[in-house]
């Protein structure tokens, strides 16, 4: 098939010297919405610095670590996420209904979304490239284990694996088990163990000491 | 509808290869097709549930082709035309050929702070709900063309309700302008074994969110 390649050399990442074909396409709508009054520029800095960085996984090591310190924020967190997130600050688009799943040696709940992405974002930010992926959304319901294993997750037979599929618009955040050796630690460095993996379900919270 | 999107289930993808630094956004663009998305759908003139929809009716090739950010490029230019925001004719050309229609205006940063922060809750006031914890249901073998979150992998599948969430929009009509139609939405729970079959572990389980227009008694 000599003429089934593309005219020009495509630069998928856009940060050659020439602009991909999509690159110019965004670069021409966007103009084109401006010149129209339909988008504010200052508002297109505002929301991709907003999500660039101010909101992320950080927020929600938070939510977990005071978990993992006050049972009585715990127990709140696990009948209504949504208020209990919200008093730490927490609120927002794709984070409007909260629920909580919480990880124990009997059970480990595990979060994916297989007909788009959704995320929680005002405690997650916005989702990695490969929870929007394919092989995540076509796996996590038919092969969780495989999919943990892939992560370095082995979970015992003993331990019942729970998947979420985020099909409706309730946004869920999984509270990792609080890790062996952390005990007397306070809620700052406990949330510094928290890794945003292990609030999606796909890890553990780290152990005190091991390299993140 | 049977869409490209729909994805669990699948196999051949391959690994799933996290990447080691994982950058909020790979390219310029990527920033820049993010904020006008956000930016457009801040004018009111869609919801989140027609935006999907635009991003699923992708011809399936194309969508397994393409990345996430160029899906939702695809959706937006389809409804900034559908939706009477941009001519035809100038999105043919990429060119600003008349002013954005009367009472259209770009949202300014504060507003769009205030947005972000209010959100869009699809919670609706509660209503006599059909279903209740614990009661086996099945959810319906339905291959709508319209959209659906119903995924196809539990369609004619027995599970359980395990949540009663409360009242909340029901996209399949809402994405169609068909109205919101508020009704209960569940956390139904699949055993892997009634959705994969006797290879599957016993007592795994898949739970999915589905709303009283999908199920049945059983």
């Amino acid at each position: 098939m000599p003429h089934d390649h593309h005219d020009h050399q495509h630069d998928d990442h856009g940060e050659g010297s020439e602009l991909s074909d999509v690159a110019l396409r965004v670069k021409a709508l966007e103009s084109l919405l401006v010149e129209k009054g339909l988008v504010d520029p200052a508002s297109l800095d505002y929301l991709v610095d907003l999500y660039e960085t101010k909101i992320g996984p950080r927020n929600g090591a938070r939510v977990v670590a005071r978990a993992w310190t006050d049972p009585s924020y715990k127990a709140w967190l696990l009948k209504d996420a949504t208020a209990a997130i919200a008093s730490l600050g927490f609120v927002g688009r794709q984070g409007e209904d909260m629920v909580v799943l919480e990880n124990t040696a009997e059970v480990h709940n595990l979060v994916v979304c297989t007909l788009c992405s959704c995320y929680p974002w005002p405690v997650l930010g916005l989702p990695p490239v490969w929870y929007k992926a394919a092989p995540y959304r076509a796996r996590a319901v038919i092969d969780p284990r495989g999919v943990l294993r892939e992560f370095g997750v082995e979970l015992p037979h003993t331990t019942t694996v729970k998947v979420w599929d985020s099909t409706a618009e309730l946004r869920y955040l999984v509270l990792p088990m609080r890790p062996e050796g952390s005990e007397g630690m306070d809620e700052e460095t406990l949330a510094g163990l928290v890794t945003r993996d292990s609030m999606i379900g796909v890890g553990l919270a780290s152990r005190p000491g091991a390299p993140t | 509808m049977n869409g490209g999107h729909d994805l669990g289930g699948m196999h051949g993808f391959g690994p799933i290869a996290p990447e080691a630094d994982e950058p909020v956004f790979h390219a310029e663009w990527e920033r820049h097709a993010f904020g006008i998305t956000l930016a457009a759908g801040a004018l009111g003139k869609w919801n989140i549930d027609t935006s999907r929809f635009a991003r699923e009716e992708m011809n399936p090739a194309d969508y397994l082709g393409t990345t996430y950010y160029e899906h939702w490029l695809h959706g937006l230019e389809t409804l900034l035309v559908e939706k009477g925001l941009v001519g035809a004719d100038e999105m043919e050309q990429l060119k600003a050929l008349r002013p954005a229609p009367a009472g259209i205006a770009a949202v300014p940063p504060e507003r769009m702070a205030e947005v972000i922060r209010r959100g869009g809750s699809a919670k609706r006031a509660d209503a006599p709900a059909r279903f209740t914890a614990g009661q086996r249901v099945v959810a319906r073998n339905i291959h709508p063309t319209g959209h659906t979150r119903i995924p196809r992998y539990v369609r004619g599948r027995n599970g359980t309700i395990a949540i009663d969430h409360g009242v909340f929009v029901f996209p399949d009509t809402n994405a169609h302008d068909r109205g919101e139609a508020p009704q209960h939405c569940y956390s139904v729970r699949f055993t892997a074994r009634e959705l994969w079959g006797p290879d599957a572990p016993e007592g795994d389980c898949v739970h999915v969110d589905l709303w009283d227009n999908h199920l049945s008694p059983v």
